[in-house]
């Protein structure tokens, strides 16, 4: 048992999510109810690596469709152009409103795929067993979470530009077909992000102590 | 013994209530009484465990009925509007949902609509209900059951994203027309800080103390006394 760092795990307790509340799970139980919110307990998130990774890889897949297929398509009486959403970043791109270009940009564009390199690299690392920057990992982790949410920005550019500019038969904007891959990014990242149990970052490093100790005692 | 009436796989309560584990790390550690407005953190990981929120529940049910008050002008009047060529259009929140509905993009439409009005209104909807429950001198289970969620509703409700797309399709809309910017629009940005507000006034941690057991046999005599000193 280590004595540097006890955690709940060697301890055999579970801490929810729910409440909070740290509970002794029935002897050699693994999973139980929280007594004092009955939320489901676990020691880790059941199948954590195996959970993220799958939304990762379905996100991976729909990042492609979602920048190359148009998310805005305007009618007007000339004919009808597509943007996807690189081409609505320069557009956007003017003297004044460059500061907006450069949130869209990173908020559409950097944001869901820093998210899922960063992930995969916490899977990975978690994979390997790694008991190097651990605090460095779990700020990585922490960073991830709250930024997450801003790439849902060009989602609701598109669909307010849609609602207001239905001025038929001048000029109209439909939703393009990029659009539900987009979102399906940002929300499966999203689902990446909460299925990752930190937690995992410190075990590899909680197994090396004990090991560590071992001789000393 | 104690414990024989309860659910099998119910897990039993450590006899030493202030023991804690991070959520981020497990480390094992105890929460001590900090002075108001201070955190505390995990020493390995630097989490914030807890910060000590004076007057929590008179702040927050001020602020969250504040909330609510906006909450329905920001969904019932104009949000915004755009004058061209001798015509006038208006939008609210749920308009926008509804237009890509009626362009065929249904999920998209039904995850803006999450974003933007259901989840902010469960959060709002939860969190009065919660303050009202804890009136009670042990609030019910139910009080529990919606503070479990809670967390679910802050995760999804994206006022403040929502606010920096409009601005981002304002200035694209600027360049053809002239946008009017209606009273919604207003009332979701003084929204966005109460939300930010609420979030450094409620301390669910006071509510968790006093709330009512799930597994009513498995809470211990002296935690039951230890809880109701806390609140006070």
């Amino acid at each position: 048992m280590s004595a540097l760092n006890p955690t709940a795990l060697e301890q055999g307790l579970q801490s929810c999510h729910g409440c909070g509340l740290l509970s002794r799970p029935a002897d050699g139980a693994e999973e139980g109810r929280c007594p004092r919110c009955d939320e489901d307990l676990h020691f880790r998130k059941p199948k954590s690596l195996e959970r993220t990774l799958a939304y990762l890889m379905a996100a991976a897949a729909c990042y492609i469709p979602a920048n190359l297929l148009p998310v805005m398509i305007t009618n007007t009486s000339k004919g009808s152009e597509s943007d996807t959403i690189m081409q609505g970043v320069v557009l956007l791109w003017s003297p004044t409103g460059w500061p907006l270009s450069i949130i869209v940009l990173f908020a559409s564009i950097m944001i869901p795929s820093a998210k899922i390199l960063a992930l995969l690299y916490l899977v990975i690392s978690v994979k390997r067993g790694s008991i190097k920057n651990n605090s460095q990992r779990v700020r990585l982790y922490r960073m991830v979470e709250i930024i997450g949410r801003w790439s849902m920005v060009d989602v609701f550019v598109d669909t307010f530009t849609v609602a207001l500019i239905q001025l038929q038969p001048l000029m109209s904007v439909e939703p393009g077909p990029g659009l539900l891959f987009f979102a399906a990014v940002v929300v499966l990242t999203m689902l990446a992000v909460e299925s990752f149990d930190p937690r995992l970052i410190w075990d590899s490093a909680n197994a090396q102590e004990i090991q560590d100790e071992v001789p000393n005692a | 013994m104690q414990f024989q009436n309860q659910h099998p796989d119910c897990n039993r309560p450590l006899p030493d209530a202030t023991l804690v584990a991070c959520l981020d790390c497990d480390l094992l550690q105890r929460i001590p009484e900090v002075p108001a407005g201070a955190s505390v953190r995990c020493p390995r990981c630097n989490k914030e465990l807890w910060r000590h929120k004076p007057d929590s529940y008179n702040r927050t049910f001020a602020l969250t009925v504040a909330a609510l008050v906006l909450y329905l002008i920001a969904n019932t009047v104009p949000m915004l509007g755009l004058h061209a060529v001798g015509r006038e259009a208006f939008t609210t929140v749920v308009g926008g949902a509804q237009q890509l509905w009626h362009d065929g993009q249904e999920l998209v439409a039904m995850l803006v609509l999450f974003a933007a009005v259901i989840s902010p209104a469960l959060q709002i909807g939860f969190l009065l209900a919660i303050l009202i429950g804890c009136r009670r001198e042990r609030p019910p289970f139910w009080v529990g059951l919606l503070l479990r969620h809670l967390e679910f509703t802050r995760t999804w409700s994206m006022i403040e994203v929502m606010l920096l797309g409009v601005l981002v399709a304002l200035t694209k809309i600027a360049d053809y027309a002239h946008v009017i910017l209606g009273t919604a629009l207003f009332a979701l940005f003084a929204l966005v800080f109460l939300l930010a507000a609420i979030q450094s006034t409620f301390d669910p941690r006071e509510v968790w103390e006093r709330v009512e057991w799930a597994e009513t046999e498995a809470l211990p005599p002296a935690n039951k006394k230890s809880s109701a000193e806390v609140v006070s």
